[in-house]
């Protein structure tokens, strides 16, 4: 058995289970977010999915490439979407190494 | 796979219940028609192409073509009942020799007439012609586009498909065919070109009709969603590339019980190329005839036991009612 299964992502409704007042909550403020609005529903899960490979959740990639996929994306954009993300998460780094120089500098002779 | 062995496939739904089952969950078990609306008549399994997701399995190798004397009987049922759209399929319902004929007695009819085309063949001789045969008899043309992407819509339904696609709704177009202030209608069939489910017909027809208009030059009118159902050629490729518990869970979870209440098979009635009667085409490929008293060929037809009989249904059946819902036109709900 592994930990992540993608049979349990079918489970995702569920997590109302024991708190339904949040689950419900959360759902409705998920659909409105995810919804088309100013943006596409293309451009929406365009970013869904590059939030979900960058933070690694694999309900969410099996999710939000076959939601991409659905909505006739091609593999070319998604591909460019996860340069986008994974330049954005090589930027963060080093945008946070900015603290490190900062430190060092102060405590340097 | 025959039709046995298909359905003894369909019966593996694992932690979902059947078809049956779930609808009778939501008290809408049986399934009955609301009478006929919908004639849909496959003129055969000939087709010139062997697109990957095929649930006729056709082909040139099929042999079977609808008879003159069942088009005959077609024509006599249209002729006494006012059924309002007559709907054409196959195969390619030009490998019918009797397709010419057909249409031009139908059209007199003043019903909405529906050819289902490739639109491959339209390009060649002996049929060329046909072109001008359906613009003068205001056919309505429904063509299936998997993808608006060359390749993509290629890797369904064989190398150069998509190219002779876009050649034929061009000289469609210049006849008037998906031109805006004309008539003629040519509609576009998108079909996921995978083991997933389309999404938002309204967001994929703005994304066809601006990639076709600025890439190909090519104008249509309405893009009609169709699920993939598990049936024909496209179990084998689900069987075959390990995705059929996969999709047929997606089917499962993806239920609309508002979906149910539009569902095709209540307002259709298809013939199959031999006379037999079907609830839908997909019914048709797995040999579910009408049933529950219903005649099942049309030389017994009989509209008072026809229009309300009790609709066949199986596992398959889940494809039609997953998310925004499927037809033969298109999506059956808003998906509001």
């Amino acid at each position: 058995m592994s930990y992540y299964e993608p049979k349990d992502l079918a489970d995702f409704p569920n997590i109302t289970e024991w708190a339904a007042d949040q689950g419900n909550k959360f759902f409705e403020y998920y659909g409105a977010a995810t919804g088309a609005g100013k943006l596409t529903e293309r451009e929406k899960s365009l970013i869904a999915l590059t939030v979900a490979i960058t933070q690694n959740c694999p309900y969410c990639i099996d999710a939000y490439t076959t939601k991409c996929m659905s909505l006739g994306i091609s593999s070319e954009e998604m591909m460019e979407a996860a340069h986008t993300g994974a330049a954005m998460m090589a930027g963060v780094t080093l945008a946070h190494s900015t603290q490190m120089r900062k430190i060092i500098k102060k405590k340097e002779m | 796979m025959d039709t046995r062995e298909q359905l003894r496939v369909l019966s593996r739904t694992g932690d979902s219940l059947s078809f049956a089952g779930k609808i009778r969950e939501i008290n809408m078990f049986p399934l009955f028609a609301k009478g006929i609306e919908i004639f849909q008549i496959n003129t055969g399994r000939r087709c010139n192409l062997s697109c990957r997701h095929c649930h006729v399995d056709a082909g040139p190798h099929r042999t079977q073509i609808m008879s003159k004397p069942i088009l005959d009987k077609c024509l006599e049922i249209l002729s006494s009942f006012p059924i309002s759209t007559i709907d054409i399929t196959g195969g390619s319902p030009e490998m019918n020799p009797h397709l010419e004929w057909f249409i031009g007695d139908a059209a007199r009819l003043n019903r909405r007439l529906i050819v289902r085309s490739n639109l491959t063949l339209l390009l060649e001789e002996p049929y060329r012609h046909l072109m001008d045969v359906f613009a003068q008899n205001r056919v309505e043309i429904v063509t299936s586009l998997p993808d608006y992407l060359e390749t993509k819509s290629d890797r369904q339904r064989g190398t150069g498909t998509f190219a002779k696609v876009v050649e034929a709704m061009r000289e469609l177009n210049l006849r008037g065919y998906g031109m805006k202030g004309s008539d003629l209608l040519i509609d576009i069939v998108h079909n996921p070109v995978g083991a997933y489910l389309p999404g938002s017909q309204a967001a994929l027809e703005h994304e066809y009709r601006e990639r076709l208009l600025t890439e190909q030059g090519v104008h249509f009118n309405q893009l009609f969603c169709l699920t993939n159902l598990p049936v024909g050629r496209y179990l084998d490729y689900l069987i075959e590339s390990g995705n059929f518990e996969d999709y047929l869970s997606t089917l499962c979870h993806s239920f609309n019980p508002a979906a149910v209440k539009n569902v095709m098979c209540l307002t259709t009635l298809s013939v199959g190329w031999n006379g037999s009667l079907y609830d839908c085409d997909f019914n048709q490929m797995l040999d579910l005839t009408v049933n529950s008293g219903a005649p099942s060929s049309i030389m017994d037809f009989d509209m008072d036991k026809l229009k309300n009989r009790e609709i066949v249904i199986n596992n398959h059946c889940y494809g039609c009612v997953a998310g925004c819902g499927s037809s033969c036109q298109g999506a059956t709900t808003t998906g509001d």
